[in-house]
């Protein structure tokens, strides 16, 4: 008996978490799933569910450019993001000695503020009349009534911005753990320290590219704030798409149907990840000091 | 040339450093500013203190603000006890199902939240439940559990249980072992957890844009004014959020290393007795 209910410990602790999950996570993206699957409009008298698996080519083909530009402008920004993130997370883990865990602290900082008025700033930044555009419009850059805002290069610059901690945060944790030794021994070996770096503490902190580029890349190429406020009309990614589709024109089926193959995607790359490297990335180190 | 190589990602970082503060500074900037509303422009036309004496003058942004403060201390309490539960049930037992749980946990944060909130969308749609305030929270509780279970249990690798067993050698209950011992050694994590729980619900925009009915939270007021140019007051509070949140978390790390240099030292003389831990918390994506 009371071993028994030893046995049930666990799974008492985990109940109201996995239930509040399974029924407010799992079961919505069925319910999403089922209605991408509805047909109908509202103008028609309303949905009804009736295995329209058209829905899917349709939402494909009517949503293609949006869906182009969301790869593009999110996987423009990820590298970015990468190569501000790696140089940075590298100084503050190696190079910063007693500031270590200042510098973290005010890299991490900004992203308490608010999403939307943190994106908002920059609006007021790349504005017409603002410094950095009569700056770039002086050394010829931008053309004497060139302009930012409403063009892809800021769409750009925000979605690098407003992720950045995704990407630091994991290729920090990688760095800090990597054991400087190895690196000693590589320039003992007469390595330069640029093959060190290419052959030694790249491939080490390789995990963490990869946890930060994922990281990144997938709430990028979900986002609509950020073409919201920073774009112009040519430029909805499928985020917006979905949003308005959801929200404005109330086309639920086509909007599921969308949100349902992205999802569909982006589990098929973390699944196949975790497979590869586990759950690390995601909620830490498994390992116990039992 | 020679020290610009050596010191080159040193610069790096400095840049890198000012850059992500830029925007933070832009926000206090204009929180000063004489800007009219609806100006969308760069422009700082002088200095005022205007706007912080009158923070609190907008209704509609008021009550926005409170509606996130209840939303987010309910969606606070509720996930950080469901999820710290969570958490100890995946650090202390071998069960059945173990791997799962870490999928459903890691799921939610590698989902795109546009994803999240248009599944709840249609899982109220389909139940026609009406939105509002309790959906608003039912969707905050669900995207903060992952994040508290990650905080708490990156705490609770490295916790001495013999500090338990000792108590429970000492005749203490179990309740009594939880209550005196288990929650003090946990409560940095826990307080953590809750802390990033509660950034993460007021900050949230994009699933409480497709759950929220009419009911306006303080991101999604600035969203509705957000075309038309912010009133100043909400660069003000802004202003405040921020400078608060910063020092709360600044006393939940220093707190920690405090905790952390105390438990080193308390731990030295034994050294060899246990196998080695290493308290140190993982900084998570916040």
């Amino acid at each position: 008996m009371s071993a028994l209910r030893r046995r049930l410990v666990p799974y008492w602790l985990l109940g109201p978490g996995a239930i509040w999950l399974i029924v407010f996570f799992l079961v919505p993206m069925y319910y999403m799933a089922r209605l991408s699957l509805y047909s109908g409009s509202f103008a028609t008298g309303g949905f009804n569910f009736d295995w329209a698996w058209s829905n899917f080519p349709d939402a494909l083909s009517a949503n293609k450019t949006q869906i182009v530009r969301s790869f593009y402008y999110s996987g423009v920004a990820t590298l970015l993001a990468l190569l501000i993130a790696y140089p940075l997370a590298y100084a503050i883990a190696l190079k910063a000695g007693r500031y270590r865990l200042l510098l973290l602290f005010a890299v991490i900082a900004p992203f308490f503020t608010t999403y939307l008025i943190r994106t908002i700033a920059w609006k007021t930044i790349l504005a017409d009349d603002s410094p950095v555009v009569n700056f770039l419009q002086a050394i010829s850059v931008l053309p004497p009534d060139g302009r930012l805002l409403a063009t892809p290069a800021a769409v750009i610059a925000g979605l690098t911005y407003n992720f950045l901690p995704f990407m630091i945060l994991p290729i920090y944790a990688s760095l800090e753990r990597i054991d400087l030794g190895l690196i000693e021994a590589a320039r003992d070996l007469y390595a330069s320290s640029r093959q060190a770096f290419l052959r030694v503490t790249l491939p080490i902190t390789m995990p963490g590219i990869v946890a930060g580029v994922l990281l990144t890349f997938i709430p990028a190429f979900g986002d609509y704030v950020n073409v919201y406020l920073l774009g112009g009309t040519g430029q909805a990614m499928v985020g917006n798409r979905i949003q308005s589709l959801y929200l404005v024109e109330r086309n639920y089926p086509e909007a599921a149907a969308l949100s349902f193959l992205m999802m569909a995607a982006i589990l098929i790359v973390v699944l196949v990840y975790i497979r590869i490297a586990g759950t690390e990335a995601f909620i830490g180190s498994e390992e116990e000091a039992a | 040339m020679a020290w610009l190589r050596r010191n080159g990602i040193r610069i790096y970082a400095a840049l890198a450093v000012a850059y992500m503060l830029i925007p933070i500074a832009v926000i206090a900037l204009f929180s000063f500013g004489k800007t009219p509303r609806g100006k969308l422009t760069f422009s700082f036309d002088g200095f005022t203190t205007e706007y912080w004496r009158h923070a609190f003058s907008l209704t509609d942004l008021n009550e926005a603000m409170l509606t996130s403060l209840k939303l987010a201390a309910l969606a606070t309490v509720i996930s950080t006890v469901i999820g710290t539960l969570m958490a100890m049930a995946l650090v202390r037992y071998e069960f059945f199902g173990r791997r799962t749980t870490n999928l459903l946990i890691i799921l939610p944060m590698a989902s795109p939240e546009v994803v999240i909130g248009a599944a709840l969308l249609s899982f109220f749609i389909i139940l026609t439940t009406p939105l509002g305030f309790t959906t608003l929270l039912i969707a905050h509780v669900m995207f903060c559990i992952s994040f508290v279970v990650v905080v708490v249990r990156s705490r609770l690798i490295g916790f001495d249980r013999s500090l338990e067993e000792a108590a429970r050698d000492l005749y203490a209950t179990p309740l009594q072992t939880f209550r005196y011992v288990t929650l003090p050694l946990l409560a940095p994590g826990v307080l953590a957890a809750a802390l990033l729980a509660f950034a993460l619900s007021i900050d949230d925009f994009v699933i409480s844009n497709f759950n929220s009915g009419t009911t306006v939270t303080f991101p999604l007021y600035v969203f509705g004014v957000a075309l038309r140019g912010i009133p100043v007051q909400v660069n003000v509070i802004a202003t405040i959020l921020f400078t608060v949140t910063v020092v709360a978390a600044g006393l939940v790390i220093l707190q920690q290393r405090r905790a952390e240099r105390m438990a080193s030292r308390r731990a030295e003389p034994e050294q060899e007795a246990g196998p080695a831990t290493s308290p140190r918390p993982q900084p998570e994506a916040a």
